[in-house]
């Protein structure tokens, strides 16, 4: 008993230290937030599960589709990659925002006391880590597959900014479909026209790294990536607020 | 009922005579093009109507901005009526092309930046509409539909960007020449008097179907006010 007082004695000042600033506040409420998202996934596995076996049908179901010998692979292996990707995460925002829908937790959510962006954020980056894993399992499997290395530092650059990318306005529009009469129908509809910069310049990029292009070439797909990032989330960031107001 | 207002009426007329104005220039006015004939007299309305879809488009991302901010329904009924009129021209302008490009490129339709980015755009706009069909609280519709439209409304460009990654074979008659551009020509003073012409029209004629859209708009929302009130 004395124990646990001393301890939460010794935790108080650095608690109150996080507490008086605004942005140590807005991080805290962020990572409380990617935290709730982690630990629901890992108790149930369902998205995570789901995700990862539907991507791996999509890669069957493009082998027979497309006849992937060595020849056409060198040339379709990032289009490949990235269509995979993008299906998968439909299916991962559509989830993790009903989740939220369904069980009333966006209400709770929303009564926090917090900054409406942090939610935002904390959804972000639970949905691209979501993403990201069932991504580090595909890579290599299709590398074992197909026979091709796409273990390179570069082609995870890309695939880490294109993911970041696409859960940032996937997010958005997620919020915004699950609240709608169609609901799941809706959100690939309104994210793969909005989202089609990230796909090319993704595909473009990949592309250019499993060629083994110099740096030079890929460069222009690379930045354009970026600044669709910034852009987004920036704009997001913004018009959060409108997208959960009731 | 509302009767329709003077100067809306005079715009409806004015937009028939200078759609057939241009529509005369463009057909027997403007000299026949040396290599393409008579086929390159689709380039008139096809930039007309472009022109006006564009200039739609942006208004509307304009409509998003002020909606945000002021919250206020009346910006929402005219984003609704630019979009919705926007998105029928530029219809027009990519069913123009393709009968054009069918003789001059040879096909239907290629993979070019701005026929792609054209597709993209239409089809977000047509999601605008589906997103806007889900809802029923005409707030919520209202800002669903106006953060969807700026999302739109500033992908579109990239997207345009993006693709010009790749090769165009769109031909630029107005400023900038690419020489892989195929189907370009050099415009006589006729010819550009019918363009110019055919750009007034059409911005003539956006804005007369624009206000009556908006006047739409404003009699729809007075006919749900009055249901409301009788089943109360």
């Amino acid at each position: 008993m004395t124990i646990k007082v001393s301890k939460a004695e010794e935790k108080m000042p650095m608690a109150d230290l996080v507490k008086d600033r605004p942005s140590g506040r807005f991080i805290k409420a962020v990572a409380a937030v990617v935290w709730k998202d982690l630990q629901a996934e890992f108790r149930s596995r369902e998205l995570f599960s789901a995700m990862l076996v539907f991507s791996l049908l999509i890669l069957l179901i493009f082998n027979f589709a497309l006849e992937l010998d060595i020849k056409t692979r060198q040339s379709v292996t990032a289009g490949v990659l990235w269509a995979t990707f993008a299906f998968a995460g439909t299916l991962g925002l559509n989830r993790s925002m009903s989740i939220e829908k369904d069980r009333g937790c966006l209400d709770g959510l929303l009564l926090a006391p917090v900054d409406r962006s942090a939610i935002y954020f904390g959804k972000v980056i639970s949905n691209l880590a979501f993403m990201l894993i069932v991504e580090a399992i595909v890579l290599p499997v299709y590398s074992v597959l197909y026979n091709t290395n796409l273990l390179q530092p570069g082609l995870m650059a890309v695939i880490l900014l294109g993911s970041a990318g696409y859960a940032a306005v996937g997010t958005l529009l997620s919020t915004m479909s699950v609240q709608t009469r169609t609901r799941d129908i809706l959100l690939p509809i309104l994210l793969f026209p909005v989202v089609i910069p990230v796909i090319l310049s993704a595909v473009k990029a990949s592309g250019g790294y499993l060629e083994g292009l110099p740096f030079e070439e890929i460069l222009s797909p690379l930045s354009l990536l970026i600044a669709y990032d910034i852009i987004f989330i920036a704009v997001a960031f913004m018009v959060f607020e409108n997208v959960v107001e009731e | 009922m509302q009767a329709k207002p003077l100067t809306l009426k005079i715009f409806d007329l004015a937009s028939v005579i200078v759609v057939g104005i241009a529509t005369y220039l463009a057909l027997v006015f403007a000299p026949t093009e040396l290599v393409m004939g008579d086929v390159q007299r689709i380039f008139y309305f096809h930039i007309g109507t472009a022109w006006t879809a564009l200039l739609g488009f942006l208004l509307a991302s304009g409509f998003s901005v002020t909606y945000l901010i002021t919250k206020n329904l009346k910006w929402d009924r005219l984003q609704v009526a630019a979009i919705e009129v926007s998105l029928v021209f530029f219809f027009i302008t990519i069913v123009l092309g393709s009968i054009w490009a069918r003789p001059v490129w040879n096909t239907w339709w290629t993979w070019d930046p701005r026929l792609t980015t054209a597709a993209i755009t239409e089809l977000i706009y047509i999601a605008y509409f589906m997103l806007r069909q889900g809802i029923e609280d005409p707030e919520r519709r209202a800002r669903f539909g106006a953060v969807y439209a700026l999302l739109g409304g500033l992908s579109a460009p990239i997207t345009f960007f993006a693709i010009r990654l790749f090769r165009t074979i769109h031909p630029v008659v107005i400023g900038g020449s690419n020489p892989e551009a195929e189907g370009g020509f050099a415009m006589t003073a006729d010819m550009r008097v019918a363009l110019f012409f055919a750009l007034f029209a059409f911005t003539v004629l956006f804005i007369d179907l624009f206000w009556n859209r908006v006047r739409l708009g404003e009699l729809q929302d007075k006919v749900e006010q009055l249901k409301l009130k009788v089943s109360l």
